[in-house]
């Protein structure tokens, strides 16, 4: 079914060379693409598409689970066509950075703002690209997996929890 | 001609209309908008990160602390996903009662909005009135899971037990008053001359920015975008039941107004619905690898009380993959996305917060208005500081 799915028809005809992986479960379709192209790839699911609500944005951790690093997950979805879509990128540990899709959506600000704070990904030409619910002299990114759950600079809790 | 001066104003946390720790620094031009950061607190319980930690069933209790007003639906959208990430069926009394007590949800939340709503603007009658009806709904949350507030009622696969009996007759107690209430607050509200000056034309935003910006649920429709995740990507059986998704028209925050209240009414006709197609059976799905054993199986047998001692310490295991579900929330689409690497712990869960993306367009709905209108913008998204900062 991922196969005769609309959208990732069009997107391999238009994008055969970003397109890396795509895979489907329960019902739901994910397309992995390359993090160069994935602006033009979101402006075109926006405009040719109609996945006009960008429902969020969000990255996985995969420490030492998979290269790359981090998979910036966009769950998009098409209000005239009641269809969700699942774009994901991977980025490197070294040089962790994607360029913004705020220019897009614009619910993608503060989306990718909580990313950034939260795990450390970097989106490139971002307008306003603050921490956003830490400090902003916070040290370290809270949701990145080696950062202790008890937080840093203090002897792991040896019960229950940790 | 005289310079102007651009003042910069603190508004909250302390300010109650800011509904907790949010902070809005606002710089004026007169009394006019010219600009709105918002800073939106240190609640920081770490959901997610705490989610990576326990197993899915202990991730329950986390869930309905999200949303204080709506501790069911985000249950709700919890058990959803994990049932979705572990394919089981859940059967159809279960579902009807989640239906249920998901619109006696919305209807409880709906009416500290319209309380605090009108109490920021400055209706003090109104704010009394829909707390004591929100008062029904409380005791009946109490009747059924002990908890007045953080039920934690649904379970991965249905329900923690089920109804008590004479359930049927308080919920129709309260479909039965109920319209008679909000026949109050529209007396009290749509046609006061100081309701339509506060709200009509206050805080617009167009159909295209509103989806532009993400803004979901009745913040939306009043937007006039016509668009309800229960009829329009149904869950746990909202394809049955007849009800009408309202929408404005002029993007403002007396749209915002009606919508909510037609859809408080619409809530009451959807629970009228599914107390008549209530039929006993059971409520937990046949899963025994994921569902706790009967209690009288625990008690009685070694077994049982093995299983039940194994499912609560360790967890189930959950198949790989990852899935995402949203749900309508009374603030708008709640989503949990879970990304699990087949072991008994999310190895990834991500919370779609209504409130977080409805408050990023804040800045686009009031700028250029007057200060004191700010106050009921921020009222008109009905935000819950909780949900925001997770």
């Amino acid at each position: 079914m991922a196969e005769t799915n609309r959208a990732v028809i069009k997107l391999r005809e238009k994008f055969s060379a970003s397109v890396l992986d795509v895979k489907e479960f329960r019902g739901e379709v994910t397309v992995t693409v390359k993090r160069e192209d994935i602006v033009e790839i979101c402006n075109f699911l926006k405009s040719s598409l109609a996945y006009n609500l960008c429902t969020d944005v969000t990255a996985v951790d995969y420490l030492g689970k998979q290269e790359p690093r981090f998979m910036v997950v966009y769950n998009l979805y098409s209000i005239p066509n009641k269809d969700r879509l699942r774009v994901k990128a991977g980025v490197p540990e070294a040089g962790c950075s994607i360029d913004t899709v705020s220019c897009v959506w614009s619910a993608a600000n503060w989306l990718e703002r909580e990313v950034y704070d939260l795990m450390g990904v970097v989106f490139n030409n971002h307008p306003d690209l603050r921490r956003i619910l830490m400090t902003d002299d916070w040290v370290g990114h809270p949701l990145r997996k080696d950062y202790p759950l008890q937080g840093p600079g203090r002897e792991p809790y040896k019960g229950r929890l940790s | 001609m005289a310079s102007t001066e651009i003042m910069t104003v603190n508004m909250g946390p302390q300010h109650p209309s800011t509904h907790g720790v949010l902070r809005l620094v606002v710089e004026l031009d007169g009394e006019i908008i010219q600009k709105i950061t918002p800073h939106i607190g240190y609640l920081h319980r770490g959901v997610e990160k705490l989610s990576e930690h326990r197993t899915y069933h202990q991730t329950i209790p986390l869930t309905d602390r999200l949303d204080y007003l709506a501790p069911m639906h985000n249950n709700l959208g919890y058990v959803l996903a994990v049932e979705k990430l572990l394919g089981i069926e859940v059967p159809e009394r279960a579902q009807t009662i989640r239906v249920i007590l998901a619109e006696l949800t919305r209807l409880k939340s709906h009416l500290v909005w319209v309380a605090c709503h009108a109490l920021d603007i400055g209706a003090m009658t109104v704010f009394i009135y829909a707390f004591r009806e929100r008062e029904m709904v409380m005791s009946l949350y109490e009747k059924i899971s002990g908890a007045r507030m953080t039920s934690s009622y649904f379970r991965v696969g249905g329900l923690s037990s089920d109804v008590y009996d004479g359930f049927e007759k308080d919920v129709r107690e309260i479909v039965d008053t109920f319209p008679g209430h909000f026949d109050t607050y529209e007396g009290l509200l749509t046609k006061n001359t100081i309701w339509l000056n506060r709200t009509v034309g206050n805080g617009v935003i167009s159909a295209e920015d509103a989806i532009d910006y993400g803004i979901t649920g009745p913040a939306l429709r009043g937007s006039g975008v016509d668009w309800d995740l229960r009829r329009d990507n149904p869950y746990s059986g909202y394809e049955k039941y007849q009800f009408k998704v309202p929408v404005g028209e002029k993007c403002d925050t007396f749209d915002r107004y009606k919508v909510r209240l037609v859809e408080m009414r619409e809530a009451v006709n959807i629970i009228r619905q599914a107390l008549d197609s209530l039929k006993p059976g059971p409520v937990l799905a046949d899963a025994p690898q994921v569902t706790y054993p009967p209690k009288e199986n625990v008690y009685n047998t070694i077994e049982g009380l093995i299983h039940h001692f194994k499912i609560a310490s360790e967890g189930f295991p959950v198949p790989e993959g990852e899935v995402y579900q949203g749900v309508e929330n009374p603030k708008g689409e709640l989503g949990y996305y879970i990304v699990s690497d087949g072991g008994n712990k999310p190895y990834r869960m991500r919370i779609r917060p209504p409130s977080f993306v409805n408050l990023g367009a804040i800045e686009k709905m009031a700028k250029g208005s007057m200060i004191a209108d700010l106050v009921a913008v921020i009222g008109t998204l009905d935000i819950v500081l909780g949900e925001i900062d997770r």
